[in-house]
Parts: C-alpha cells; structure tokens; sequence
C-alpha cells in the first residue's frame, strides 16, 4: 500500500464571486502520475492554481492534505519549499531578472528550507549544467532575463528545466503540450520522466492524449464544471481522444 | 516666505564686502545682478506651474547658517570619510558643505587641464572667467540666482582642446556639521573641442543636523567632445538638495549624464540641456528609489534649438511608503530644427497605497520633420510575477525586492562605466535590504 501525498476533499474554490471548483475530490499516492483532462473552462488551471496558493482564488470550503500536512495553511512560498512546483501554462516573463540569479535565489531558499547550506557559485553553474542538459535547454536562453523574448516552446522547455532544478515531489504539469511541437513535446516529456521516481508523483493537466503517451499515467480523471466527473485507467484518455466530450456532458445530465 | 526673503536681503547687503573678499573677479562681478533677479522673483513657489508638486516652504524656513567666513573643518574629508563608490578614481576632490578640499593625494592631469577649486582657478586663469554664470539664462529660477549672489567656491574642470582624460575624476560633496548649514555649491565643467572626460558627483550628509543645498551647475561641451556625467545622491531625510544644471551642447558633442538617488530627504533638480550645434547627441537618464517621506523632483527641459541633434530621456521611479515623485520632462523642438531625433520615457512603480507619483511629459515640436517620441507609465509590482517567483521558493518580500531591482536596471545599464555601474548595482541591492552602509546605526531617519 502507498502513502497518500495528496488528498482533496470537497474543494470548493472561487475567483472573485464566481464559483470554480464545486466539490473537487482527489487521492494522489506517492509514485503516481494522474492526468486530468476535460473540456475548456471545467477549472482545471483553477485546481492548479489553489493548489499552489495563487492570492487570486478563494477556497470557500474544503480540506486539503499533502505529506499529512494541511496545504491551505500555507503561502506559496512554502508549498514550494515543500516540494509542490506549477509549470506554468503560461510562463511569466520577468524583464530585468537573470535566470541564473532566480534560480540561484529559489534553489537556495528550498536548501535553506531543510537546512542545508547554500550552494556556492561553482556547485550551482554545475547543477545547472547538468539539469539543462536534461532538457537540451540552450546556454544562451539561462543568460537572459526570465523568459524574456523566449518562443513558446523555449518557455515550456524552461519550465521543466527549472522543475529539474528544484527536484519536486508532486510536479503539476499545467497544459505543458500547448503550443509544443512533436519534438519538442518528446524532449519534455522525457525529461519529465527523469525527474520522476518511486516516491513522486505527478499531476499532468491536459486537453489532448498525445502528451500522455509520453508521459503516461497510471489513472485519468475528467473534471467537468468544477467537479471529477469520472475516474479510470489509460484507456479513458484514449477514449476520450476519440470520443471528445459530448458524451460525459450527456452523462452529467445535459 | 516674503520674511524668509527678507533675511536673505538683509544678510547679501550686510554682508556684501565680505563676499566680495577673497573672491574671484568673475564671481563677484555677477553678485548684484543676480541679486536683483532674486529681489524679483524671490524663492520658487507652488504657485508657479513648474514647482506645482514641489513645496520648498518649509526647507527654506529653517535658520540655516551659511559659511560666510570660510571657516574650515577640523579634519581633512580624506581621512574621515569614506564614499560608498570608493576606488573609482585618485582623481578625488572634496566640497565640505560650501568648502573646496583637494585630496591629500597627488593628482596627475594631463597638461593644460584645469581641476579644482572655482574660485582660485578664477583667479589664476581669468580668461575662464567668461564661461561662468553664463548659462543660467531665461528662466529665472530664484534659487540659481540666490546661488549666484552667494556663492563663494566650487568646483572647476576645464579641459582643453583635444585632450582626453582618461580616468573618472570624482568629487564628493558632503554636509558635516552640528548646526543646519545651506550650502551654495557650484559646479563649471567646460570641454573644449574634441575633449574627454568622465566626471562623477556623490552628494552625502555625514551628520544629522538639516541641510539646503542650492547648486548651479554649469557644462559645456565643445565641438566633437564627449562627457560622462554622473550623480549619486546618498544623504538623508533632513536634507534638501536644489540642483539646477545648465548644459550647452556644441555640435558633434556627446553626453551622457546619469543621476541616481538612494537616500534624500527633498531633492528638486532642474536640468537646462541646449543643442547650440548639429550632430550633437545627449543620453539624460535617472533613478530615484524613495521610501518613507522622501520627495524628488526632476524637471527636465531639452532644448533642440538647431536641426540634426537627438536626445533621449529615461527617468524611472521607485516609491514606497508615503514617498512622493514628480517627474516633469519637456521637449522643445524649434523651428527649422529639422532631423532631430528626441525620445523621452518615465516609468514609475508605485509600491504602496500612500506612495504618489506626478508625470508630465511634454513634447513641443515647431518643426515638421522629425522624430520624437514620448510615454509615461506608473503602475505596481506585476502580481503574475510575484506569484511565479514564489512559487518557485522565493517569498514575497525576496521576490518583491528582485522585481524593483529589475525595473532599476535599464537606467544602471546606461552607466557605460562598468566599475560605477556593478558598484551602483550592488548599492541598490542593499537600498532596497536596507542595509546601505551609511545607514548602519545611523538614527537620522525615522
């Protein structure tokens, strides 16, 4: 029997008086990778969101738990430290920030976090080194500002480099695929799977079946009007990739 | 404030033999005009459309005593004070409230330039002395007049034709005193055709009683000359700096002038920038980082007075707290100044509720075939940033401090010395932690 890493229990969440979340229920194990798929506007960026504590949303009623802890306690910053990351569906740019100074600045305060020296500037060029190869990220995109003047599939590939970075126990992979290319899609999803291991799970939010060929889960949830409507193996993603969504919208009574 | 005025009436007519010892002949020949102008027009007051955000009132009412004679300090600057720019020069030159210090160490120039002290360079090369108070010219600021009444040294740098100065000169202006000191300072920088120099001003205020700078500020530069001009600002809250910078440019000149505050209680500089001839380019550019109660003002009046010259202008902000900035730029473009290139910004981060920010860009063009350009923006920290920067790790605060650090940086990035910009990168760093050195144990501001 695993551990549970992640439970959440009746999550109702909103952005301004809108009701996004009505009762979202989720286990996640340790060692489990889940997709959630589902149509536009269901709330899937919502649970991402809540889940990483974004100030913009609400929770109104609801529990969640990861490691045993209760994770609506904390601010952001501490989820993270924690071991939660966001890739980001869209990455922001921050004009003027190096990346190697914000890595730097965020590797640090997670090896603060559990007490451990910071690194200094050679142990960090080198971890760096090693992390970007993982995703065959250029040298010449970590001497730039965050994101600045990235293309869209140089903003996703830095994503994952930087959750390399921070080696996360729960990764939420938020619409990841969008705006990839075949290729690219395959150097991401290959280094998502190396970051992965026995004790770590992954969330992998997406509209389409192709990412999970690479990245493939062992269950699949539709989250439709701010709830999970349903819950299977693999094959409901395939299912879904022929059958759209039409179907579920009928079962749910519409 | 007419009784405020009166004081300074009476002090010019008692005082006005005294003035008039031991001063150069080009000083003390433009004391009575200027006086008279001053009579005129009195202080500045936020009844006249350019110091409408700017309330010097209550600086000018303090009883500030002025050094009329010349009494010096017990020790030499050199050996008291350390710049937080240190290094960047031996070239080192001091003004001690109003008073002229040279470093103790030699200083090497090439032949024929002229450093140092105003006054006696006045005197022993008079046929400078036509360069002086000629630039303070139409727009009757009643402080520049105040200082040309008063004002009983400076600094000189004159550098002839053709001669290159290789290494930053720098000058430090400090307050030190217990009493409250106003201090006329004035600056003459003149490059003669093809010069070089590279000129850096640090304004501080080493001890705690309150301070009025009134500085007039003089440039010329020649016909194909090049000058790098650059300020730092680092007193405190009981400070007022007025600083008006006249500059004629000649054609084929260059600038690059850059002006940055880290700490200062209330700071107004005007900048007067004239093209006299074509092909000349500026690079004006300021910072202002202001917390607590702080206040600057910079006006800024760039004059395209003939055709074929460009300018462009980035002034940015950051306040927190109840800091209050005002940013006031005007590009005038003449008739028959055709080709002119001319491009302004202002952007400005406003970090707290309390924290105000005044723009007013100007653009005034009589001519048709130009390019100019204007824009202003004010707005807070990008919340989407903040998140993203927390969510991997950083908190708030750390995250917060990285993005005003990186809003700052295309200003720093305009310092083409590298020494004085990493420098200047690193004493940001430490105004936005609180830890500039200056501030350590130091209870000035509240």
């Amino acid at each position: 029997m695993s551990n549970i890493l992640l439970e959440i229990k009746d999550l109702h969440a909103n952005i301004g008086d809108k009701e996004i979340l009505k009762g979202v229920n989720l286990t996640v194990n340790e060692g489990e990778i889940h997709a959630i798929m589902g149509p536009n506007g269901s709330g899937k960026s919502t649970l991402s969101a809540v889940l990483t504590g974004h100030p913009a949303y609400t929770v109104t009623s609801g529990e969640v738990w990861y490691k045993g802890k209760n994770l609506l306690e904390m601010p952001p910053e501490v989820r993270s430290r924690e071991g939660i990351f966001l890739s980001f569906q869209y990455p922001v740019e921050i004009p003027g920030v190096s990346m190697v100074n914000f890595m730097r600045a965020a590797v640090n305060e997670h090896r603060k976090y559990r007490g451990e020296a910071p690194l200094n500037a050679s142990e960090f060029l080198k971890l760096m080194r090693e992390k970007k190869s993982l995703v065959e990220l250029d040298n010449k995109l970590t001497n730039r500002s965050v994101n600045e003047g990235f293309s869209g599939g140089e903003k996703k590939r830095n994503e994952i480099f930087q959750m390399a970075m921070l080696d996360p126990t729960l990764s939420i992979l938020d619409e990841t695929d969008s705006g990839l290319d075949i290729d690219a899609l395959r150097v991401v999803a290959e280094g998502v799977n190396k970051i992965q291991g026995p004790h770590k799970s992954c969330i992998v939010i997406t509209h389409y079946q192709r990412l999970l060929d690479y990245i493939r889960p062992q269950i699949v949830h539709v989250l439709y009007k701010g709830r999970m409507v349903k819950t299977g193996d693999f094959s409901l993603a395939t299912y879904l990739e022929q059958n759209g969504y039409d179907w579920i919208k009928q079962e749910v009574g519409e | 404030m007419e009784k405020v005025k009166e004081i300074y009436t009476n002090l010019f007519h008692n005082y006005r033999e005294v003035l008039r010892m031991n001063a150069s002949e080009a000083i003390d020949a433009r004391r009575d005009e200027a006086f008279a102008l001053f009579s005129e027009v009195g202080f500045p007051s936020d009844k006249d459309e350019k110091y409408r955000y700017c309330n010097l009132d209550e600086a000018l009412k303090v009883d500030y005593g002025m050094n009329l004679y010349r009494m010096g300090i017990p020790a030499h600057p050199d050996d008291v004070f350390r710049c937080d720019v240190p290094s960047l020069s031996t070239r080192l030159y001091f003004i001690v409230n109003d008073l002229f210090y040279p470093s103790k160490k030699a200083v090497s120039l090439p032949e024929g330039v002229l450093c140092g002290s105003l006054n006696t360079l006045l005197k022993e090369h008079p046929e400078i002395g036509s360069f002086y108070d000629r630039l303070r010219g139409e727009d009757n600021d009643g402080l520049a007049a105040m200082n040309t009444a008063f004002v009983q040294d400076g600094f000189l740098l004159y550098v002839p034709k053709g001669v290159c100065i290789d290494k930053p000169l720098q000058l430090i202006q400090m307050f030190q005193g217990d009493i409250d000191i106003l201090a006329n300072r004035r600056l003459l920088i003149i490059l003669e055709e093809g010069a070089e120099a590279n000129l850096m001003v640090c304004d501080h205020a080493i001890t705690s009683a309150r301070y009025m700078s009134d500085q007039v500020t003089e440039i010329y530069v020649g016909k194909g000359a090049n000058l790098q001009y650059y300020e730092l600002e680092m007193t405190h809250d009981k400070t007022t700096r007025v600083a008006n910078t006249y500059v004629s440019m000649s054609s084929d000149a260059s600038l690059l002038m850059n002006s940055i505050g880290l700490e200062n209680g209330l700071t107004r500089n005007n900048v007067y920038l004239r093209f006299e001839g074509r092909g000349a380019s500026a690079d004006l550019s300021g910072l202002e980082l202001m917390s607590r109660n702080q206040f600057a003002d910079n006006h800024v009046l760039v004059d395209h007075a003939v055709e074929g010259c460009s300018s462009n202008q980035l002034y940015k902000y950051v306040l927190d707290d109840a800091a209050h900035g005002v940013f006031g730029g005007k590009v005038l473009v003449r008739k028959g100044a055709q080709q002119t290139a001319a491009y302004q910004s202002n952007a400005n981060m406003v970090g707290s509720q309390q924290a105000r920010m005044h723009s007013l860009p100007q653009l005034e063009i009589y001519a048709d075939d130009v390019k100019c350009s204007h824009g202003s923006a004010t707005g807070h920290i990008d919340e989407d940033a903040m998140f993203y920067m927390r969510q991997r790790g950083l908190d708030e605060g750390e995250a917060r401090m990285l993005l005003k650090f990186a809003f700052t940086s295309d200003v720093v990035e305009r310092i083409h010395f590298t020494p004085l910009q990493d420098r200047i990168k690193m004493l940001i760093g430490k105004r936005f932690k609180g830890e500039l050195s200056k501030c350590h144990d130091c209870k000035i501001c509240p």
